[in-house]
């Protein structure tokens, strides 16, 4: 067993600096990253396809980066220049999975005390007994993964990995599928477990509201960079919701001005330029007047031929259909909006609907678009 | 009904079932884990018995078996005989002869099982054995279970390997299938008969078994 890690400090920091490059589906893909993180919580935060997972799987020891160097303080995990590579077995490294990875075949117990074979039998009920009443889950000792809720999965998946006296946990959108209440009395159970041990955790999130509950730092992640570090009030806070690369793949892309700001309703008005176009968009930190780009999918856009009424979808801008276009299975409309039709957007539309509605170039059309719907990243 | 080639059958085909059980395991793994470039061939190769003629396996293991090939003479230069003619020679063919129908589904079942269990077992400090027997292994249970059954009831009835090794010595070599023929030979109906019924009950029986295990397994572990 391990010494009691009693001093906490920087000699307990996970070191990264990895690149790591692949093509797959015909998408090069780069992971290019240099960090440190102290003992606590830090959350990485990014969109799908960020290179998050793979970026656990490379501190974990599944994934191997092309060049670069881990460590847990001066213990090396990884070094491409002196051909270092602990296997996973030999990293002591705690790692929840986003599906949990459960042993389906073993009760609770039984999965908890799976990282202590080598460790004998009374000691390893001990320390299993211990972790599983930490977590609450002490009564569920000899049940089945599939009879517990979701909830006791993650505290057992939590407590599997966390009873091997890790160095590094690795969480991996580990509370996604969770209600808020039941999420953040897990999230205490485990600060409570880290106040007594004081490891470095990454958690890894594409959920701003956890972003916001969990983490004394964030990490952004995009693309395979780190493109944001800080407390998460200041790196969340900043008008960078997309970036240009994602707002590339939208039909729709304006310049605008922020109108007004409506703080207590999580909103604002942004005002497309050179039009009398508004739009309510989700709330950014910005200052009125300031310019930025609106990006809307067209297929996130309905379309009207009568003026809808009694909808939640904040934003119904009247327009004049300009054309029509097949392109395999859906139709792209572009429709002339504003009063004096000075902004054109471009929506699309199903087969059935362009049938069903008789649209012809020329008919009046309302366009809806919900807030949530408007994209929006600072215009530099 | 003779009872000694029946009992010989059975011998047998337990011991073909029982040798494929721990040859078939390491085979099974390298098929479903290894990322090869050339694994096909030696897919290919493991899948040979089930289109190949009964006689062709069987003739390229007696000349193997026999004393002009390397094989055959380090046995008989080892132990004083030839392996063909012999219920030693009978043994090696019809692992060969049944390797697939025990391979196949032990390779299908460990497929199936979630890589990320075993990226977890390893996180957790188990080596590559460890989570083989404490993972792999209980989840595959249904396909070892079918790869063991299916040996067993494929090496029952082989007629043709059995032949071309073995001839026909009774006590040796004298199967019940060499036996439904003989007796089909000799206008013996009545008693080939009463040994093709045994051997379509046994098949039967272990047919049902298999499927029962399947699916039984199948609800109780409705994870995979």
């Amino acid at each position: 067993m391990k010494a009691e890690k009693t001093n906490v400090g920087m000699q307990d920091s996970l070191t990264l600096q990895l690149h790591k490059h692949f093509a797959n589906a015909g998408r090069d893909f780069t992971l290019d990253l240099v960090f440190a993180i102290a003992p606590g919580i830090t959350i990485v935060f990014g969109s799908s396809g960020a290179g998050k997972t793979t970026l656990l799987d490379c501190i974990a020891g599944l994934n191997i980066p092309d060049s670069g160097k881990i460590a847990v303080g001066d213990r090396i995990l990884f070094d491409h220049a002196r051909h270092t590579n602990l296997p996973p077995q030999q990293r002591e490294i705690g790692y929840v999975f986003q599906d949990l990875a459960l042993f389906p075949h073993l009760t609770v117990g039984n999965n908890v005390e799976y990282g202590l074979a080598d460790t004998d039998k009374s000691e390893r009920r001990k320390r299993s007994d211990a972790i599983l009443e930490s977590f609450r889950i002490a009564h569920l000792r000899n049940r089945k993964p599939k009879e517990i809720s979701g909830g006791e999965r993650q505290r057992v998946a939590l407590a599997r990995a966390l009873v091997t006296d890790p160095c590094v946990l690795l969480l991996d959108e580990p509370l996604a599928a969770l209600d808020a209440a039941t999420k953040s009395k897990i999230i205490d159970d485990l600060r409570a477990w880290n106040a007594a041990h004081g490891i470095p955790i990454l958690y890894i999130t594409h959920n701003r509201e956890e972003v916001f509950a969990l983490g004394d730092r964030v990490l952004v992640l995009e693309n395979g960079r780190i493109i944001a570090d800080g407390t998460p009030h200041c790196v969340m806070a900043a008008p960078q919701r997309e970036s240009l690369a994602q707002l590339i793949g939208f039909e729709n892309i304006f310049h605008a001005v922020v109108a007004a700001v409506h703080k207590d309703r999580g909103t604002m008005s942004c005002r497309i330029n050179g039009s009398n176009v508004e739009l309510e968009t989700p709330l950014i930190r910005a200052q009125p007047r300031s310019p930025l780009l609106v990006g809307i999918r067209a297929g996130d856009i309905l379309l009207a031929t009568v003026q809808p009424a009694g909808l939640s979808a904040r934003n119904i801008i009247p327009g004049r259909l300009l054309s029509l276009e097949q392109r395999d299975v859906i139709v792209a409309a572009r429709v002339d909006c504003g009063l004096k039709m000075e902004v054109e957007m471009e929506v699309h539309l199903t087969l059935a609907a362009r049938d069903s509605l008789q649209l012809q170039p020329g008919r009046e059309v309302w366009l809806i678009v919900k807030t949530h719907s408007c994209h929006l990243m600072a215009a530099t | 009904m003779d009872w000694q080639a029946f009992w010989l059958t059975i011998r047998l085909a337990v011991l073909v079932a029982a040798v494929l059980a721990v040859l078939g395991l390491p085979i099974a793994y390298w098929i479903a884990y290894s990322r090869w470039r050339w694994k096909f061939l030696a897919e290919a190769v493991v899948a040979l018995p089930i289109v190949l003629p009964p006689t062709v396996l069987g003739f390229y293991v007696l000349v193997a078996l026999g004393s002009r090939s390397p094989l055959g003479r380090g046995w008989a230069a080892l132990t004083g005989h030839t392996l063909a003619f012999t219920f030693g020679g009978l043994v090696i063919g019809s692992i060969l002869y049944s390797l697939p129908f025990a391979v196949q589904p032990f390779a299908a079942s460990f497929a199936l099982v979630d890589p990320r269990l075993m990226a977890a077992s390893a996180t957790l400090g188990a080596s590559r054995l460890q989570t083989f027997f404490r993972v792999i292994l209980p989840l595959s249970l249904p396909g070892l279970v079918t790869g063991v059954a299916l040996s067993f009831a494929h090496t029952m009835g082989e007629f043709g390997v059995v032949l071309m090794i073995g001839g026909n010595i009774p006590g040796v070599t004298r199967t019940v299938s060499i036996d439904i023929y003989d007796q089909t030979q000799a206008l013996n109906y009545a008693a080939a008969n009463q040994t093709a019924l045994v051997l379509l009950a046994i098949s039967f029986a272990a047919l049902s078994f298999v499927y029962a295990v399947n699916r039984k397994v199948g609800a109780a572990w409705p994870w995979k």
